[in-house]
Order: structure tokens, then C-alpha cells, then sequence
């Protein structure tokens, strides 16, 4: 007999995603939290993609504590004295049943654990899980706490301990860690006036913007972003942690230099900080995945490295909610058979590879190294602005030249060669299309 | 080594009006007593490159004079940067602050 079916252990996207199928299904369920309300201890840039919800939490738009919807999207590329941007927007985004969203993590978390306890999970905050406790062939039965007596066993445990996953390291379940497989976030809120943001941004009502930086990061390899919630914008950096670390340049200068781009500090002019955060993303895809599904246990979100971070798409809570689903779903299959093995728990692999989870990984395993490769951080947007600037220059009497040309010369300026253009484009071509 | 990280650290600069000192207290952490993260300052007098200075996004790790580390857990955000850009064997011991310690991000 174990104390409870399931435990879940973080209360995160990932694992109140897992409670709520779980416990729907009549399990027995405990949700264990180490900080002291669902959200605390997460931070990320601000956009939430929650399609995945309209089963699980139908009309969520209606209830879920959303900052703004974004109507409009841009990819800005940065040099440091130069600005291009591609900029996209939708009125459809701005109605049910929309697409993206800002919002606080602290706010959405507490919101979703709420429909896991609504479900009849048991949420435990304040708790940390220190250990796995496993039997004499090895499977996981239980975990233990740091409370007085806090052994709890279980027939699955599901671990969405999120980036550090101690639990999936423990168990053995990656292979190996890279520091080149993360990045670091580090995010200040500002405040600012809505009336500001609206003027700033050209939207209004709950209508908001979604801007992903590429170049701004001050020669440390990463990337940028900037969102806007209702009296707040993020704004921030993620930097490859290797290249941080050799560059010798310190997060928050970072964040000051993309403060202060021309392009960036009229959008940020006067936001009075309200917060500094920071935290992890793993970064790398398919290439540091861990094994997900072992006896007694499951692996969802961020623990399992199922976040998708590929340059244009920052996308770990739409990943992190559906694969803690399926880890639910899954768990009380497994019970329901009374299989708890690989194979009795292998619905949840089937759930992840048939759907976008893995789908997407597998479409853009190329990009994350890609986006982040010296040529394309360094080199490409001096090349794209110098060209876009060359284009809307007018340099009378001269005539305007050709395309052509002005390619050439500025791929030559920027110092890059034509074979490697070649093989990039089309490595992009194979890695986005 | 680090000139201005170690600049940084000692006489706070300010850019944007704001001390880094002024810049961790917008976030708040419960502090709990016993250090969860350890870092032993004997393996790190060994150390030249130093990766923790420049990455932790605290500022926590603080080179002396002596050519040692002082670290101090208090305003740590639990990111894990240290450990993995670390690649010292037993430089650090990482471990998360006892349940419902440590760093709390504020719902609106
Ligand atoms: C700077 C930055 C920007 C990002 N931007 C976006 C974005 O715009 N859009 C997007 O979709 N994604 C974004 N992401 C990614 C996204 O935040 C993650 O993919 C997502 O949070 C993963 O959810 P999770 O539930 O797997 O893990 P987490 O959200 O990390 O949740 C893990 C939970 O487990 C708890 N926990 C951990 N260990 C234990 C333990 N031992 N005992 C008890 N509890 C424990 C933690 O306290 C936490 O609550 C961003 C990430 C960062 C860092
Ligand atoms: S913690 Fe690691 S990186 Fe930092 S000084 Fe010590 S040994 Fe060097
Ligand atoms: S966990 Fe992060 S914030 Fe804490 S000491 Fe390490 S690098 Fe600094």
C-alpha cells in the first residue's frame, strides 16, 4: 500500500497540469510545492500560448489572469547604432479565443493550482523534496521531504521539479549536462503609467506587444525581449552561459545596454523598477532531452528540457502545460492497468511524440544552435541592417545600385563568406521551413 | 579576473540612479539561516577564472583580496548558473533552501 497514487512534485505549469488530469481521473493526488505559493519561485519573459487549455479548462480566457493580449508581434535586430524590424499584428489576436498573453507567473501558477485543487488534488506549499526513495530494483516508490516525517510514497511520482531537476538527475535520467545547453534570463519589471505603455506601443484597451531582440546583447551570445503587461513592461536578455562567463560582462550591464540602444530606451524612458529576477532555460532541444519515462516515474516540462527556445519562438509554458497533461494521463493509465514500468507508463512517450511537444522539437532541432551559432549573433545583423540601410539611403547624384551589389558588399563588409551564407540560409531554410 | 565586476562590487555603480544594493532589494527573500548553497573557498583560491563572479545574476560571489571568494546565500535566486558554470569539483555545494525560504516573486 502506498500513502497516495501520485505525487507531483513542483507546482508549476508542468505539474498542476499533471495534477488536474490525474486527479480527473480519480486518483488520489498530492502536489508538492517548495515555495510558499504556486509561482513564487518562477519567473520568465511574459508570454503565455494557452490553446493547449481549451479541453482541459474550456472558455479559460474568461477566468485566467492575463496582463494583456498581444495583437502585435515584432523580431527586431539590433546593431548598435541600428534598428530593423519586422512587425506583425492581429485584431483577430484581441478576441476570443485568442492566441498569446502576458502575464505574471506568480498570478498564472496560483491560478492553475487552483484547478488542480479544484480537481481534488492535495496542494503541499513550503515543502522541498530532497530525494527519490526508490525500491531494491531500482523503481522510484515515493519521495522525501524536508518536513519532519516527510517520506511520502506513491505508486507514480511525476517529477516537474522544473530547469535543475534534481530528481531526473538523480534518477540518472540525462546523460550528461552541458553548461552550453542553458541560458540565463534576467528580466527588471518597470512601471510605467498603462496610458504610457498604450501611447508607446500603439495599442489599446488589454491589447499588448510581443518584441523578440536578436543582437542588443552586447557581444554575449543570447538574445533579447521586451513585453508589455497592463502598467509594466519586461524587458530583458537571455545569454548563453558559456559565453557570459568568457565575456566577462555581468547580466544587469547587459540589460543596461539594451536599455539604452536607441531603438530600445524611448519604448523604457522613466519605467521605475519593480523587480530584478533571473532563472534558467534549457535551451538546447533535443539535444540534452532526458530519458522522460522510467519505473515509478515521469518527467514533464522544463525538467525534462522539453522547453522550446528557438530564437523567434520562446515558447515553456504551452510545453510545460501539455506534457504535464499527458504525465497525468499517462500515471493514471499505468494505475488503472497496474503496470507501472517503461511500458505501463509508456503512454506518456506515445502522447509526447504524437503532438506538438516533440513534433515541434523535432521540426526545429537545428534552430536553437543555429540562433545562437557566433555568425548569426555577430556578424548576420550588421550584414541585414547595413543592407536595409543602404536601400533607404539616398546617395544623390549617385543613382540607386542594385540589390546585388549592395548584398555583396555588405556580406564582404561584415566579414562574411559566401559559402557560409549559403550554408547558414539554407540551414535555416531546413530548420524553420 | 574581472575589473569591473570587482569594481562593481565594492563601490556600487550606479547607472540608471540605481546601486545594485538598490536593484536586489525589489526582490524579496525569506532568509533562512543555514546557507543552501556552500562554497568552499579553498578550491576556489585555485581558481583563475572565476566564471561565478561574472555570471551570478546576485552578485554573490565576492573575489577578496586575499585572492579567496566570500559568498553569501542571502539574495540568491535559486537559478543554478553557479553550478553549472562552475566546473570545479566541489567548489559548491548546491542544494534549495529549506520549504517556503529564500526567494518569493510577488503576485500582483
Ligand atoms: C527569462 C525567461 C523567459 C521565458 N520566456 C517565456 C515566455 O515568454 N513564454 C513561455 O511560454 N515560456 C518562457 N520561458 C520558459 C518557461 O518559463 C518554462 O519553460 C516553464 O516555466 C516551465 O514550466 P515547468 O512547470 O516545467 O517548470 P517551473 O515553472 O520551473 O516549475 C517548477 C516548479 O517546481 C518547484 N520545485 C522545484 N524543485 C522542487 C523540489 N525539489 N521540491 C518541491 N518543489 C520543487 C519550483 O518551485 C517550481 O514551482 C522563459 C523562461 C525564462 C527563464
Ligand atoms: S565557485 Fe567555481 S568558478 Fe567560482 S571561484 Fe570557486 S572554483 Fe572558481
Ligand atoms: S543560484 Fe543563481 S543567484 Fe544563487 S548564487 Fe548561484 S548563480 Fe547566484
Amino acid at each position: 500500500m502506498t500513502d497516495v497514487d501520485v505525487i507531483v512534485v513542483g507546482a508549476g505549469p508542468a505539474g498542476s497540469c499533471a495534477a488536474i488530469t490525474a486527479a480527473r481521473a480519480g486518483l488520489d493526488v498530492v502536489l508538492i510545492e517548495r515555495g510558499p505559493f504556486p509561482g513564487s519561485k518562477n519567473m520568465y519573459g511574459g508570454v503565455v500560448y494557452p490553446r493547449i487549455l481549451d479541453d482541459l479548462i474550456p472558455n479559460w480566457w474568461e477566468e485566467a489572469p492575463v496582463q494583456r493580449w498581444v495583437t502585435r508581434r515584432s523580431t527586431m535586430l539590433l546593431t548598435p547604432t541600428q534598428a530593423l524590424t519586422v512587425d506583425f499584428r492581429s485584431e483577430a489576436w484581441g478576441a476570443p479565443p485568442y492566441n498569446g498573453a502576458t502575464a505574471y507567473r506568480p498570478d498564472w501558477d496560483h491560478w492553475l493550482a487552483g484547478h488542480a485543487e479544484a480537481a481534488g488534488a492535495q496542494l503541499i506549499t513550503s515543502t522541498t523534496v530532497k530525494s527519490l526513495i526508490r525500491n531494491q530494483s531500482g523503481a522510484v516508490v515515493g519521495v522525501r521531504t524536508d518536513r519532519p516525517d516527510g517520506d511520502l510514497t506513491a505508486k507514480v511520482v511525476i517529477a516537474c521539479d522544473g530547469v535543475n531537476s534534481f530528481l531526473a538527475k538523480e534518477a540518472g535520467l540525462y546523460e550528461h549536462t552541458d553548461a552550453k545547453h542553458y541560458t540565463l534570463g534576467v528580466k527588471e519589471t518597470l512601471a510605467l503609467p498603462k496610458e504610457v505603455i498604450d501611447e508607446r506601443f500603439g495599442v489599446r484597451d488589454r491589447h499588448g506587444v510581443d518584441i523578440e531582440i536578436l543582437g542588443g546583447t552586447g557581444g554575449v551570445n543570447g538574445g533579447g525581449f521586451l513585453y508589455t503587461n497592463l502598467d509594466t513592461l519586461a524587458v530583458g536578455v537571455v545569454l548563453k552561459l558559456p559565453a557570459l562567463a568568457a565575456q566577462k560582462a555581468r547580466p544587469e550591464d547587459i540589460i543596461a545596454g539594451l536599455k539604452r540602444h536607441p531603438a530600445i530606451a524611448p519604448l523604457v524612458q522613466d519605467g521605475e523598477l519593480k523587480e530584478y529576477s533571473a532563472h534558467l532555460i534549457p535551451e538546447a532541444g533535443l539535444e540534452m532531452m532526458p530519458r522522460m519515462v522510467m519505473p515509478g516515474m515521469l518527467v514533464a516540462g522544463d525538467a525534462a528540457a522539453l522547453c522550446l527556445a528557438a530564437g523567434i519562438w520562446l515558447e515553456g509554458v504551452n510545453f510545460a502545460m501539455a506534457s504535464g497533461m499527458y504525465a497525468g494521463e499517462a500515471a493514471a493509465e499505468a494505475i488503472r492497468a497496474d503496470d507501472l514500468g517503461t511500458a505501463g507508463l509508456g503512454g506518456y512517450q506515445r502522447r509526447l511524440s504524437d503532438t506538438f511537444v516533440l513534433k515541434d522539437h523535432r521540426k526545429l532541432r537545428r534552430a536553437p544552435k543555429l540562433v545562437l551559432s557566433d555568425r548569426v549573433q555577430h556578424l548576420y545583423p550588421g550584414m541585414v541592417a547595413g543592407v536595409a540601410e543602404r536601400m533607404f539611403r539616398v546617395d544623390n547624384p549617385h543613382p540607386k545600385p542594385g540589390l546585388r551589389r549592395i548584398l555583396n558588399q555588405e556580406r564582404k563588409r561584415a566579414g562574411v563568406r559566401r559559402r557560409d551564407l549559403l550554408r547558414d540560409g539554407w540551414n535555416g531554410f531546413r530548420s524553420f521551413g | 579576473m574581472s575589473d569591473t565586476a570587482q569594481a562593481g562590487m565594492l563601490e556600487p555603480h550606479a547607472w540608471g540612479g540605481l546601486s545594485f544594493q538598490e536593484r536586489m532589494a525589489t526582490a524579496e527573500f525569506r532568509i533562512h539561516h543555514t546557507p543552501h548553497i556552500v562554497v568552499d573557498g579553498t578550491v576556489c583560491a585555485d581558481c583563475s577564472t572565476r566564471e561565478c563572479v561574472v555570471a551570478c545574476p546576485a552578485s554573490l560571489f565576492v573575489p577578496t583580496a586575499e585572492g579567496g571568494i566570500v559568498f553569501n546565500h542571502e539574495q540568491c535566486f535559486e537559478c543554478g548558473t553557479c553550478y553549472i558554470v562552475c566546473n570545479r569539483e566541489g567548489a559548491i555545494s548546491w542544494n534549495y533552501p529549506e520549504g517556503g525560504h529564500g526567494i518569493v516573486f510577488r503576485r500582483t
